[in-house]
């Protein structure tokens, strides 16, 4: 674990950069540090590996003070990743890589070896290696920058805005491909960025920073979208975080209606038989959903597919978040969504009344879970 | 043209000899400047406020004429190739100092945090970051200086034979001979482009990492 303990930053000008924060970075998990410009992120990222030195206070590593080793092997055992990649440019991409390994002094062979093997690692193509920087695109480098980082498979990883130079098709890649190398790695990230919506996709723990150095809030992203701290995280949070919030509840419960659906195919008996609902789905021969349409606007057997109303975005029942089934629902023009398996067949229907109801009994699940926590630590207090 | 390569017996030296001559009299205290420039400029770099009388300091002895430094030397070094190498390479301080704080400073400063972020010592760091990187502002200079020392030799002539090609100038004077000082221009000449092109070919492979020109991004 990563103890900042009590951690003040003046710079020589006065200006105090970070203001007696504490936070202990968990293990093997995304921590994320968000907060405006200025408020001192890249600051605190870099007293973790000494590139800048706090004026008070002290960070542990392993409950070791940080000053205790050599500085140059400190920051060998930490990987750095930061805007715009940094990317040596007058080396190839495999000897960028291979980078803290040789300063290691693994053997140029091995080391170049770990090289190949961390690009495939982070998705590039390693008839790439032999380029020099300036001939891959900004994600591409970015990519470099996340593979010279793991290099050395150092257990902790500092990345300072890192996908914040690309734009976002090619940042939310980047994300889930960071999300994908973790689930794969569990380093211990530390992660600056000052997009909110990146620290709520990325961060395990996410640490609310205000200008002037100080924390406003450290929490996991839920936490911080159903209690915000104070005003200043709830403003830094934006006016949709209710509907963000939803990204956190899981579809599992959400009773699925089967007898809207049909094929096709459908024969006459099959569509009189459904005739109560508003709407039908129909769905071609394999399942898949083509359509919605009003139940007695179709023919038996012989359904114009061309008059289909479309169906919105479909979600995965106990992948996808209710966030996703919400907007399935909002995206239909009838007003339901649309259930698929993980082959897109479709498993059924539900309405917004229904996920209406689940985000409601998600709500007061969690507000119970609070309170038993309060009371819980009102126990050990008073215990 | 009978005899364009035909030099009087007081040059000493056939033509390729004053060719050979010439080269290393210009080379050589370019290689000297560029020794002496490279510490001077990574203290300007450590040290910014170094670098302005530094650079006040380099012009100053640029527009000191080398008969000046000639008098001066020729009681030390005498009517020798080191009196005439010595100020020359003092003038190529002028081009290469500059050109090489130039070429450090323009390493980015994300690749410097990276390079320090991934523990390269100071010195590791200059050798195998900021020092490659400055190849290219490095050589932009080294052409300057080069093709100007290849030119400036010829005033060696003043202090008695020391100006290898520019002792036919002299000799064109004495005996009546225009040619061997078309001849003397024309191959200082040839010679400077040959350099420049020389070094032209140098720093193409050295930096196979620059964007060629023409090529797409
Ligand atoms: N070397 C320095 N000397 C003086 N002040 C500095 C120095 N580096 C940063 N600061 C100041 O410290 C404060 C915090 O800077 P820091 O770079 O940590 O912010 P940040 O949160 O990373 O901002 P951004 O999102 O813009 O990158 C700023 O007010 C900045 O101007
Ligand atoms: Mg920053």
């Amino acid at each position: 674990m990563i103890r900042i303990d009590s951690v003040t930053k003046r710079y020589p000008d006065g200006t105090v950069a970070v203001d007696r924060l504490s936070l202990d970075i968990p293990d093997r998990a995304i921590t994320v540090l968000v907060g405006p410009s200025g408020c001192g992120k890249t600051t605190t990222l870099r007293m973790i590996n000494r590139m800048v030195e706090p004026s008070e206070g002290g960070i542990l590593l392993d409950g070791k003070d940080i000053r205790q080793q050599p500085v140059n092997t400190l920051r060998r055992s930490m990987g750095y990743v930061i805007q715009n990649a940094g990317l040596f440019q007058h080396r190839t991409i495999l000897d960028n890589i291979a980078t803290v390994p040789r300063l290691l002094g693994r053997p140029k062979q091995q080391a170049r070896a770990r090289a190949a093997e961390l690009m495939e690692r982070v998705g590039l193509d390693t008839a790439l290696a032999k380029r020099y920087p300036y001939q891959l695109s900004g994600g591409q480098q970015q990519r470099v920058g996340v593979a010279r980082a793991l290099a050395a498979d150092p257990p902790v990883l500092l990345m300072d805005e890192p996908f914040s130079a690309v734009d976002p098709v090619v940042r939310k890649g980047l994300q889930d491909e960071l999300l994908r190398i973790q689930s794969e790695l569990g380093k211990t990230i530390v992660f600056v960025t000052h997009d909110i919506d990146e620290a709520i996709k990325l961060g395990t723990m996410v640490a609310v920073l205000r200008t002037g150095g100080r924390l406003a809030q450290f929490a996991p992203p839920a936490e911080l979208l159903s209690a915000p701290a104070d005003p200043f995280v709830e403003d830094f949070l934006g006016a949709d975080r209710g509907i963000r919030r939803l990204s956190f509840f899981p579809t599992t419960e959400l009773e699925l209606q089967t007898a809207p659906v049909v094929a096709v195919d459908a024969g006459a008996e099959q569509l009189a038989s459904r005739a109560g609902a508003p709407y039908l789905l129909v769905t071609d021969l394999d399942g898949r959903p083509l359509g919605w349409s009003e139940p007695d606007r179709l023919t038996a057997g012989a359904v114009d597919t061309d008059r289909l109303l479309p169906y919105g975005r479909p979600f995965v029942p106990g992948t996808d978040s209710l966030r996703t089934a919400l907007d399935g629902a909002v995206l239909s023009p009838t007003g339901w969504a649309v259930a698929v398996d993980g082959e897109g067949r479709a498993v059924g229907v539900v309405s917004q009344q229904v996920i209406g109801e689940a985000i409601r009994t998600a709500h007061s699940r969690v507000a119970e879970q609070a309170a038993e926590h309060a009371a819980g630590q009102a126990e050990v207090k008073a215990g | 043209m009978n005899g364009f390569f035909d030099l009087p017996s007081d040059l000493q030296h056939s033509y390729l000899g004053l060719v050979g001559l010439h080269l290393r009299e210009a080379l050589l205290p370019v290689l000297a400047g560029l020794l002496l420039s490279l510490p001077i400029a990574q203290l300007c770099v450590r040290f910014r406020w170094v670098y302005p009388p530094v650079l006040g300091l380099t012009t100053v002895l640029y527009a000191i004429p080398s008969l000046a430094f000639f008098v001066v030397l020729i009681d030390y070094f005498g009517q020798s190739e080191t009196t005439v190498m010595i100020p020359l390479a003092l003038y190529s301080l002028v081009v290469l100092v500059p050109a090489i704080v130039d070429g450090v400073r323009s390493v980015p400063p994300e690749t410097l945090a990276a390079a320090q972020a991934m523990g390269f010592g100071a010195v590791r760091r200059y050798f195998q970051v900021q020092l490659p990187i400055a190849v290219p502002a490095i050589i932009a200079g080294l052409r300057v200086a080069t093709v100007s020392s290849i030119s400036l030799v010829s005033v060696g002539m003043l202090i008695g034979n020391q100006g290898a090609l520019g002792n036919m100038l002299y000799d064109a004077q004495i005996y009546h001979r225009p040619v061997l000082a078309v001849n003397a221009v024309l191959t200082i000449a040839v010679l400077g482009l040959l350099a420049d092109a020389a070094l032209v070919l140098v720093r193409l492979l050295l930096t196979p990492w620059m964007p060629r020109k023409g090529a797409a991004r």
